[in-house]
């Protein structure tokens, strides 16, 4: 790239945010451009209802406008933009504080994954589905007995010439309960080596055969289930990628997961709470310094440590414009969940007895969220792989060491 | 802000990743040691290293500069990190060569820092006089006479001190002892009379002397910026050292942990590669995502020096404080997972956890930079 054309592309962008800006101004609706509640966030479906009715225009707008998923394709509805654009677009949102129109690990995971392996019908069938907010998608991969040993799921589908027969039970299926579909490992092949005899399915959970329990979590809340599988009824062409090669496509979306995982914070539901600022709210100063010098060290431990991520992430951005490879995206969703796990902490330390609050009276909104999402933040250092696993991934393939 | 190199950046990091590992390995370090070298660093190669322009990397080009910015002097103090070169290059190239460029009168500038940019002279700051960094905390006293001051006190841990050709003293003119206020800088010749220079060798193998100012008579031509007004020019003098320094230490924590992943891969025990028991995969694999993160740091930190100045306290705090603590980690974890062979002088590790040590407290440990991020930060 010429000097000349890197300066043209940077005034496209600035004439291109311009634009954004004027369209979110224009289009987004006033109660938009607040906070949202877990209640009000809109993950669309079959049976899913609006909010409000502003919810509903919103979503339709930013819908056709085409920038539910503003990166891809425009040919399954995608908004064919660049990187930069998209996140010029988030950027803008955000100056305004516009809540996210549609949410879903459509969105998030699966519209990648099928994008990159998927075939042309199945790309026909589910991308505008997902990006016009009709098909919520949960996600198939933990099994009860399998935990961070991924490779290890055993729920079985068995090719019945027409279609496969799927028999087990997956577990930490997010949301499942309100679901329309699900994407699923299942073994295809007993007798292969773990990751060898392993499919990706996509499953239609009207199908008989299904049912989905929720689990109760330590934070109160279930968005978590376990979805049954007894003889059910797979048609052939729901198999994406090749039979029995199921896990590059595993891969490839955990890599989306991780990376979401490890933005985690940035556009959450419930109230956030920013350490320096609750130590101003909760701590005495002396002398313009918070006089509890053990809390200062970690509030400032915290800070630094939430920059430097927060920068590496703008780090990855850039080296992928830039098509530059490096280790700095393979370590974000260890330390983004390590960092929001310490940030909780730290909260509680900071809130004293004000940060105990389970419900009711006497705590305010923001400190019962604080707490809710301390119990959650436990959950992320698992999720999507634990921290563990995290570490094994960077010594296996980023510094390459011998595999025991 | 720059977070990724340039093709120009990338260009000066192969030619100096090169240029270092043929001309100026751990092997030559080992041996200034062993020889008890005099001027603690080899003239020759500081000769070669000002000709590749690297004593000149961040001067203008009016100056005889090769007007690389930070980013490149980055790259060049990350490189010299790996090989853990001894030379005047922080101690002139950043800290004396920003301090004429910052604060310098125009004759100063005129003659000094094309001097600086050819290698001829050097610099070093004369600032510390305590164990740890407390850089407004000066008793050394300048008291003006009828031909320009008289300088008095003590310094310590002067980098370069005792080989440098003109030494940077930062003296109290006014104000008690520990304000901000009231500080002068001022030039004085290595050799002026009435100053006393010690040699120490540190742990590190390098240089940091200690100096003795007894009635040093300077004229008026020596003072750097504005009597009383040291602060000023001191200050982001400062930041400038911390951010090279961190990019030294980014390549000090990096070469040191390339060596031990690479004997975790070779090194048997119990009949296995130690590099595949889990215990150690956990500790390599979260000195990788501090690597990582030090990487952000250190690259804003640079760039913030040409591009955005207001913010370079808070971040050339926030990186020295996290390279100091990821030095620290690396070269701890280095030794360990060398095992006995370690903690052998034979073993080039052990170089890399003293020059670490004494990189930690250039210019802040830290303590003190965390407590000045804090106060930067308002709490």
């Amino acid at each position: 790239m010429t000097a000349a054309d890197r300066s043209s592309t940077v005034q496209d962008l600035e004439q291109f945010r311009l634009d954004v800006r004027q369209w979110l101004e224009d289009n987004c609706p006033e109660s938009q451009r607040q906070p949202i509640t877990p209640e009000e966030q809109y993950f669309g479906g079959r049976n899913a209802t609006f909010p409000s009715e502003d919810a509903r225009i919103w979503f339709e707008r930013f819908r056709d406008k085409g920038w539910v998923c503003p990166e891809w394709p425009t040919e399954y509805g995608g908004g064919g933009l660049s990187p930069q654009q998209g996140k010029v677009i988030k950027e803008e949102m955000k100056a305004i504080r516009a809540r996210t129109p549609l949410y879903g690990i459509g969105i998030w995971m699966l519209g990648p994954a099928l994008l990159e392996f998927g075939n042309e019908a199945q790309k026909q069938q589910h991308i505008r589905d997902i990006i016009d907010g009709k098909v919520r998608w949960a996600q198939g991969y933990s099994e009860p007995g399998s935990g961070s040993d991924l490779a290890s799921l055993q729920c079985k589908a068995e090719d019945m010439g027409d279609h496969f027969l799927v028999n087990g039970s997956k577990i930490w299926t997010t949301a499942a309960d309100k679901c329309d579909w699900i994407f699923c490992l299942v073994r295809t092949d007993p007798d292969a080596k773990k990751q060898e005899g392993i499919s990706f399915l996509l499953i239609d959970m009207d199908d008989p055969g299904i049912t989905t329990t929720p689990i109760e979590l330590i934070s109160g809340e279930s968005e978590f289930c376990q979805t049954f599988f007894d003889n059910v009824r797979v048609p052939k062409e729901n198999l994406v990628g090749e039979l029995n090669a199921g896990w590059s496509v595993a891969k490839a979306l955990l890599v989306h997961e991780r990376k979401l995982m490890s933005e985690i914070g940035s556009d959450s539901p419930r109230e956030v709470v920013v350490p320096n600022q609750a130590a101003r709210q909760y701590l005495e100063f002396e002398d313009g310094k918070i006089a509890d010098a053990e809390l200062r060290s970690r509030l400032v431990d915290y800070d630094m440590e939430m920059h430097a991520v927060g920068l590496t992430h703008f780090r990855t951005f850039e080296e992928k414009v830039a098509g530059v490879r490096s280790a700095a995206p393979l370590v974000m969703k260890y330390v983004g969940t390590e960092a929001e796990k310490q940030k909780s902490e730290l909260l509680l330390a900071i809130m004293g007895s004000q940060g105990l609050g389970w419900e009711g009276e006497g705590f305010n909104r923001a400190e019962i969220d604080t707490l809710r999402l301390w119990a959650m933040s436990y959950a992320m250092t698992i999720a999507g792989g634990t921290s563990e696993v995290q570490l094994n991934v960077i010594a296996k393939n980023v510094l390459e060491l011998p595999q025991g | 802000m720059a977070l990724v190199l340039n093709e120009e950046q990338q260009f000066l990091q192969d030619t100096a990743r090169e240029f270092l590992k043929t001309n100026a390995p751990v092997e030559a370090l080992r041996t200034l040691r062993d020889e008890r070298n005099k001027t603690g660093y080899d003239s020759a190669l500081w000769q070669q290293m000002a000709e590749l322009g690297w004593a000149s990397i961040i001067l203008p080009e009016e100056y005889g500069g090769l007007d690389f910015g930070f980013l490149g002097l980055g790259v060049v103090m990350e490189e010299a990190g790996r090989t853990l070169t001894a030379s005047p290059l922080f101690a002139s190239a950043v800290v004396g060569a920003s301090a004429i460029l910052l604060g310098g009168t125009p004759s100063q500038k005129e003659t000094l820092l094309p001097a600086i940019a050819a290698g001829e002279t050097t610099l070093a700051l004369a600032l510390e006089e305590h164990n740890r960094h407390k850089p407004h905390s000066i008793a050394t006293t300048a008291e003006t006479t009828d031909d320009g001051y008289v300088l008095n006190g003590r310094k310590t841990f002067v980098l370069d001190g005792h080989s440098a050709n003109q030494i940077l003293v930062v003296a109290r003119s006014a104000g008690d002892t520990g304000d901000s206020a009231g500080l002068s800088l001022f030039l004085v010749s290595g050799d002026a009379p009435g100053i006393q220079r010690q040699r120490t060798l540190m742990a590190d193998s390098r240089n940091a002397a200690n100096i003795t100012l007894d009635n040093v008579a300077v004229g008026p031509e020596a003072l750097v910026g504005e009597a009383g007004q040291g602060w000023s020019v001191l200050e982001p003098v400062l930041d400038r050292g911390r951010v090279a320094m961190a990019a030294e230490m980014m390549g000090i924590a990096l070469e040191c942990f390339e060596r031990t992943v690479a004997y975790l891969k070779e090194r048997e025990q119990f009949g296995a590669l130690i590099g595949s028991f889990q215990a150690l995969q956990h500790r390599a694999a979260f000195m990788q995502t501090q690597l990582e993160l030090a990487r952000s740091v250190v690259l804003q930190a640079l760039s913030a020096v040409d591009e955005t100045p207001e913010q370079l306290p808070l971040l050339a705090s926030l990186a020295k404080a996290r390279l100091n603590d990821l030095a620290q980690l690396v070269t701890n974890e280095a030794v360990q997972m060398h095992g006995g062979i370690g903690v052998t002088d034979e073993m080039e590790i052990g170089f890399f956890l003293k020059r670490a040590r004494v990189a930690m407290q250039v210019f802040g440990d830290t303590s003190f930079h965390k407590d000045r991020y804090a106060t930067l930060c308002g709490y």
